[in-house]
């Protein structure tokens, strides 16, 4: 086969506070190459198309397969995963550049940590250690297990947050991924024990009530989790949880 | 101030967006319907509206600060938005985008109605009848302006209305949310007949 290249503008930045820059790359193609598989080619031949040597381009990546979010980036005007992006399906040049909603620590490796921060201001997990074995818990049953596994894909790539209006610099909103991990635990029959707690940590400032119901987020999301309907069902469920706290309840928990 | 008021302020927000200020922009275009039948008729229910009991009372807690509200947060929320339509051209981003905006029209509209009527009328300086109207609508830019501002009044409430439906967790599904989107529009195309309407037969005399 002739050596054909594809041709790649990347977004560059040297560290997290100098000023983005573009530069262009030309790669020589393979077959099935994926967008990791080119930063790969970068890596290893650091030369832009002018023929200069240069800096190998940062980028994030682990699982290769999109289950571990790490690798998200925008791709052609798409925030999306590199490692699950075809080079044959893409327009050319390919145009890379990081999630800047999110602090960029160099080129297209941007810093998450604020979506792992929002996971524990929402108490995204089951408290299960006491003091003794409590025993089995609940069962689950088996059509709301399968449900509540489509909730379980999120990666926390922070697709749903580069696409959302309403979370940028501005605006203290923690993004529709934590919010509908709430969802996931308060559906769980243990994790549901302490519903109440989650339910008033979305109802923090910068929670559930900065969502301005765009929708962006549900078109996005690359593992197809149905955000849009997660955020209105805890619209209702933080309605009476908001009375509950509000008035009073016999129900104390 | 408080710490945690968003949410609580958020929700006020929605809800005051639809009871009362949605309900009296129903009954405001409805009352001004009457011109339609002509300006005896008009003037019988607009007359109507202005000896109400407790008028003042009605229009402070009813209209004025329930609107002063919704604008002072809704104009914050205009500002913490970064809309982003060129890029994610989805119907609901358009209608988030569409929202702020009429919003903003709405307020610059409601001020500018507000001054040259109530205002107007509560100075003295003119008479709140038939007249008046029809002496501001003669002009062509104030009829544009007007119709601009109650189209886009009209809109606000109709897709407010749909997000409201979300907000207090009244439609969850996708189908119950698809489904309040053709009812808001059904909505949005009644009421903004009923208020151009009467713009019209002001503006005109049909």
């Amino acid at each position: 086969m002739a050596d054909k290249t594809i041709s790649l503008i990347i977004t560059r930045q040297d560290s997290p506070d100098s000023t983005p820059y573009e530069e262009t790359f030309n790669v020589r193609y393979r077959e099935n190459m994926n967008i990791i598989s080119a930063l790969m080619e970068i890596q290893r031949n650091p030369v832009n198309a002018n023929g200069e040597k240069t800096a190998p381009v940062a980028w994030e990546s682990n699982c290769l397969e999109e289950v571990c979010g790490a690798c998200s980036m925008v791709i052609n005007g798409t925030p999306r995963q590199a490692c699950s992006t075809l080079v044959d399906k893409l327009e050319q040049p390919i145009r890379l550049a990081p999630m800047a909603t999110f602090p960029v620590m160099r080129d297209l490796a941007i810093d998450r940590s604020r979506m792992f921060d929002s996971l524990k201001k929402v108490k995204a997990w089951i408290p299960i250690d006491g003091t003794h074995d409590l025993g089995p818990g609940p069962r689950m049953p088996e059509k709301k297990r399968q449900w509540a596994y489509e909730l379980s894909k999120c990666m926390t790539c922070g697709v749903c947050l580069e696409a959302c209006p309403n979370v940028n610099s501005k605006s203290e909103f923690i993004g529709p991924a934590p919010l509908s991990q709430v969802r996931l635990f308060n559906s769980h029959p243990t994790g549901e024990m302490n519903k109440g707690e989650r339910l008033t940590a979305l109802m923090e400032d910068g929670g559930l009530a900065g969502c301005g119901n765009s929708q962006n987020c549900v078109q996005v999301c690359p593992k197809g989790i149905p955000l849009t309907t997660s955020i209105a069902a805890l619209n209702r469920e933080t309605s009476l949880q908001s009375f509950k706290n509000f008035f009073g309840s016999d129900y104390a928990y | 101030m408080a710490e945690n008021r968003e949410f609580f302020y958020r929700r006020l927000h929605s809800l005051l967006g639809v009871i009362p200020i949605g309900i009296f922009l129903i009954q405001h275009l409805v009352v001004n319907h009457f011109a339609v039948y002509g300006e005896e008729s008009f003037n019988k229910a607009a007359m109507f509206m202005h000896d109400l009991p407790f008028r003042i009372l009605l229009e402070t807690f009813i209209i004025f600060l329930p609107i002063l509200f919704h604008a002072i947060l809704g104009v914050y929320i205009v500002f913490v938005a970064r809309n982003n339509t060129s890029r994610y051209g989805f119907f609901r981003n358009w209608m988030f985008y569409l929202q702020r905006i009429t919003g903003v029209i709405t307020l610059i509209f409601i001020v500018w109605h507000v001054w040259e009527t109530r205002v107007q009328i509560g100075l003295g300086n003119v008479e709140l009848d038939y007249s008046l109207m029809e002496t501001i609508l003669a002009n062509p830019f104030m009829f544009w302006f007007y119709l601009i501002g109650v189209v886009s009044t009209t809109f606000h409430f109709a897709n407010g209305l749909w997000s409201f439906l979300v907000t207090w967790g009244i439609t969850v599904s996708p189908r119950s949310q698809k489904i309040a989107t053709y009812a808001t529009l059904i909505v949005f195309i009644g009421v903004t007949y009923i208020g151009v309407r009467a713009l019209i037969k002001f503006a005109y005399g049909i």
